[in-house]
């Protein structure tokens, strides 16, 4: 049985913890909230693009384009996104574990694995376990605009173009909500467009200028970087609420521990009291 | 009245402006055109350049760079990366902007991209160019 005064300093010690976890927990609800509003900010652009590049990809031959066009996977990017910091649940673990899965199932095609790693968790994973990373970006999230995306985005182009990468593919944690985030994996180059509806799109005809190919050249790297904008506002979103869920338990957790330690301290306090009552009585009896 | 259209111009960061206008000039890369109400569906890339929005008799400028235009009989949506109206651009903040992007250009150091280099030195100008207009 511990002392009254070892109890009570353990308890502090959990408070002052329960303080920082609360603190956090607040924090990341803040970030979440600005992180949540840059992502419904970010949908008409990256809405609007999609149904251009949908329309246009309908009019041009689809193999003119390096971006569009699909080659043999032999040089397969693998880009992960994870989180700069820990306490946040799961969050980085779970991307990393499916991320090496991921790796592995292409591995019976035995491509050459590029990886591209944001975020300094899965950076320093993967530069630790001898994977083949070609760039790794971290410390972005800290001051994350527009700007830092897209250049993600064109050096990803420029591999691709120089055929240095065969196919990217994204692997990163989508927000579903403060609780729950979803392992989304997707590819990212060459570019899928969304299959053009037969009777829309010929109804209205469009001047292009110069003309649609030159168009989609210059509508096909924008779509690239806002893709990667939309990724990370989303990795971003995500990881401020799984911290903020990390934190919510930990406080709760606490609390708990500190029931648990108040109600032994009171019993020990108990125990003392009736221990010197006791002596008290049988002194007093042994006087008689 | 029917002699107005709806533009909206979209960046990244959201909506900057989505208001009824008669008239828009728009920096395409085939040269500089003009939009009125009814113009024939029309879709271009757009330069790092001035786009002009008149409504209500009024010119407001806007500094953007680079992205494209899509222009249908009553609408009309600009994509840019960035767009700021002329109002709202900081000078000095600019200044050190143009400055700074001309010393990476300058600097011919072999890790600096020059293609990009370049283009933030020419939004840069294009900025303090469009802020110093009104």
């Amino acid at each position: 049985m511990p002392s009254l005064k070892q109890i009570k300093r353990r308890i502090s010690s959990i408070k002052n913890t329960q303080q920082i976890t609360r603190a956090m927990k607040m924090v990341a609800a803040a970030k979440l909230r600005r992180a949540q509003e840059n992502i419904i900010k970010a949908r008409p652009y990256s809405h609007k693009l999609r149904e251009v590049i949908k329309d246009l990809s309908g009019r041009c031959d689809r193999s003119q384009h390096p971006l569009l066009a699909v080659r043999e996977p032999k040089e397969i990017g693998v880009v992960v996104i994870t989180a700069d910091r820990g306490f946040c649940g799961g969050f980085n673990t779970n991307i990393i574990k499916r991320a090496v899965k991921e790796i592995e199932s292409f591995e019976t095609i035995d491509p050459t694995i590029q990886m591209m790693t944001i975020g300094k968790k899965g950076s320093d994973y993967f530069a630790k376990n001898d994977y083949n990373v070609l760039q790794r970006h971290d410390q972005l999230f800290q001051d994350l605009h527009f700007g830092v995306a897209a250049s993600v985005g064109e050096s990803l182009i420029d591999f691709y173009k120089q055929e240095k990468l065969d196919r990217v593919y994204l692997i990163y944690n989508e927000f579903k909500s403060a609780i729950q985030q979803n392992l989304i994996v997707e590819q990212l180059l060459p570019i899928i467009p969304d299959e053009p509806e037969e009777t829309t799109t010929s109804q209205v005809d469009f001047i292009y200028e110069p003309d649609p190919l030159q168009v989609l050249s210059g509508v096909l790297p924008l779509y690239v970087n806002v893709q990667m904008w939309r990724v990370f506002l989303e990795s971003n979103a995500a990881e401020h609420g799984a911290r903020m869920t990390a934190m919510e338990n930990a406080t709760n957790n606490a609390n708990e521990l500190i029931d648990t330690l108040t109600l032994t301290y009171n019993k020990a306090r108990q125990a003392a009291i009736t221990k010197e009552l006791l002596e008290v009585v049988s002194g007093a009896e042994g006087l008689k | 009245m029917a002699d107005t259209f709806q533009l909206d111009i979209v960046t990244p960061d959201g909506l900057v402006f989505s208001e009824p206008i008669e008239h828009l000039r728009a920096p395409g890369v085939e040269g500089s055109f003009g939009v009125l109400v009814g113009h024939t569906p029309f879709m271009t890339p757009l330069d790092v350049g001035e786009v002009d929005v008149t409504q209500s008799g009024k010119v407001r400028i806007l500094a953007t760079s680079g992205g494209f235009v899509e222009v249908n009989p009553d609408r009309t949506v600009i994509l840019v990366q960035t767009a700021e109206f002329a109002e709202d651009i900081d000078i000095e903040r600019a200044e050190e902007a143009r400055k700074r992007a001309a010393e990476r250009v300058q600097s011919k150091q072999p890790d600096t991209d020059l293609d990009r280099a370049e283009g933030a030195l020419m939004r840069s100008i294009n900025r303090i160019r469009v802020a110093k207009r009104i």
